[in-house]
């Protein structure tokens, strides 16, 4: 059993680091080519990343829709997550499963969606767009934080202010809000990097105009292959790592991922 | 009765924002859509308000029959493999020590917010004849001749393994983090070996979870588009390949449409049933 487990987890680890490692080896190539083993040592494809005027277009263009739809995303959740929770609403499930729908479904559904939707708005091809498709799309994870949040929280907290005679919006800001900012931080965090990596949403609702990273490298990849992709996918990695890292520093990460209080108590006493 | 209404109306004060984002952005798409699957098409790459049913009844013709066949048995079969591998790989997470613990999270977390594309990309590399597993294989001299593997289905298969897996981990961990550990220690210090009891007490106990699992991943590859367009050739496309091409490259707006609508009907069935079946399996246990 034992030995199995080991097996298991270094088949895992070797399948989910295997792929990182090639590009990451490749992206460091010296020559044009990919190539293995690889030849000399070059950082050229990383200098190429950021000075060439296309590839930085995409990248900023990528933290911008990112950042944006990752803050529209949160301001949708927070007030349904914290209505739903606080009022006794008659459509309670039914709006939660609005929230929660969109991410479900298979996302060529939502892409196509967004584009006959504009389409008939008239509103082609923009960045905004693109945006608001993600922040639909992505309101879903900070919805599910920001619910777990407000779940998990003491509920005497908010009675207490009430009790000491705020009214409900004093209550709502100097109570129930600084206790629901880790979990906005995370579902933005969530949203953020998806959107980040989106492709076929980005591409159905404005893929000939607004050029993200996913849709640049994808690009690339179809008119033959250049190594600035494999540098591109490395930076991508290490943020994505520096990001969950952080988590794990400064937060508590397996409680946010849903273990058990007492069970990690337990595997911190074997350790 | 007042007291009630009164505490309804704020409540919808703070629910109109996020309501009617959800509404105009969310369902108005879906009714335009309806309202598209049943426009005329006008070769060319526009359409025309109408009320036809030839987009409906193309999802009968041979090229979508196929098509969406395909995408049912790719995604069933990877739900199968995700759950086979990331179940006992869960389960042996949660009983490793808090660090390591964090360590495999954070791998997991990391590889699960790659883009498909930065995936299909570095399967493309590791499965291709230029720098791929079978470089490393003939550079240790066990084989010849390096071998091309990608584009083909188990690449294909691979790729939407590990766009899936660490989501069915996720997924899996929370549940399987809260199972009472002493039950699996009554059953070992009753004798049963450490296999035994895995077999006999985890994965019964856990069926909700494998199933939850297993659910997740096949909706999760059902809509999967750049892997297939990248690691697999033409006859290995899914269906979201199938229907974004219709609606980009071939401008047919409405059949897409139709469906996506079809889509959205179909995973909608196929989630409702297996937890409907959990359901009144659970029921049935008391």
């Amino acid at each position: 059993m034992r030995a199995l487990r080991v097996v298991v987890t270094a088949i895992v680890v070797a399948f989910l680091l295997g792929p990182l490692v090639v590009v990451a080896v490749v992206s460091i190539n010296e020559n044009r080519y990919m190539d293995f083993p690889p030849e000399g040592f070059s950082l050229s494809w990383y200098a190429q990343m950021v000075t060439d005027p296309a590839w930085r277009a995409a990248i900023l263009r990528s933290l911008v829709i990112a950042t944006a739809s990752a803050a529209l995303a949160v301001s949708i959740a927070l007030p349904l997550a914290y209505a739903l929770r606080t009022y006794r609403v008659r459509l309670a499930p039914v709006l939660y499963a609005l929230g929660i729908l969109p991410f479900m479904l298979p996302p060529v559904i939502s892409a196509l969606g967004a584009q006959v939707f504009w389409n008939a708005t008239g509103h082609i091809g923009r960045i905004e767009n693109v945006i608001v498709a993600h922040a639909i799309f992505f309101s879903t994870l900070p919805l599910i934080t920001i619910s777990l949040a407000m779940e998990s929280m003491d509920p005497s907290l908010p009675e207490a202010a009430r009790t000491m005679g705020a009214d409900q919006r004093t209550t709502f800001r100097t109570v129930t809000l600084p206790l629901l900012v880790p979990s906005m931080v995370t579902g933005f965090a969530a949203a953020f990097v998806l959107s980040l990596n989106e492709y076929i949403i980005a591409f159905l609702v404005a893929g000939f105009s607004v050029e993200t990273l996913p849709i640049k490298i994808f690009n690339s990849l179809r008119y033959g292959f250049t190594p600035t992709i494999a540098a591109v996918t490395v930076v991508f990695i290490l943020i994505a790592t520096t990001v969950f890292s952080l988590f794990a520093i400064f937060g508590n990460l397996l409680r946010f991922l849903g273990a058990d209080p007492g069970v990690l108590e337990r595997a911190e006493a074997g350790r | 009765m007042s007291e009630r209404r009164a505490a309804d109306a704020r409540a919808w004060v703070v629910l109109a924002y996020p309501v009617a984002m959800l509404g105009v952005f969310f369902l108005g798409p879906f009714l335009i859509m309806l309202a598209a699957s049943f426009y005329r098409r006008i070769p060319g790459g526009f359409y025309e308000p109408a009320f036809v049913l030839d987009n409906w009844k193309q999802l009968l013709s041979e090229l979508f029959v196929d098509r969406a066949l395909f995408s049912l048995r790719v995604s069933l079969l990877a739900g199968w493999l995700a759950v086979l591998v990331a179940f006992p790989f869960t389960y042996a997470l949660t009983t490793m020590p808090r660090r390591r613990q964090v360590a495999l999270l954070v791998l997991v977390l990391s590889s699960l917010s790659l883009s498909e594309v930065i995936v299909g990309f570095s399967w493309s590399v590791l499965l291709g004849r230029a720098a791929g597993i079978s470089n490393i294989l003939v550079w240790l001299g066990l084989m010849d001749e390096a071998e091309a593997y990608a584009p083909g289905f188990w690449a294909v298969m691979l790729g939407l393994l590990s766009i899936a897996f660490p989501y069915c981990v996720l997924t899996m961990y929370p549940p399987l983090s809260r199972l009472d550990r002493e039950v699996t220690e009554a059953a070992q210090m009753l004798g049963a070996s450490p296999w035994r009891t895995f077999w006999t007490v985890v994965v019964p106990i856990a069926r909700p979870t494998i199933v939850a699992g297993f659910l997740l991943v096949f909706v999760f590859t059902l809509g999967s588009y750049l892997i297939s367009a990248i690691l697999g050739r033409p006859e290995h496309w899914t269906v979201s390949v199938f229907i974004s091409d219709q609606a980009s490259f071939n401008a047919n707006v409405p059949f897409a449409a139709a469906m996506a609508l079809f889509l959205t009907i179909v995973s909608l069935a196929i989630v409702g049933a297996v937890l409907w079946f959990e359901r009144r399996a659970a029921a049935r246990e008391g």
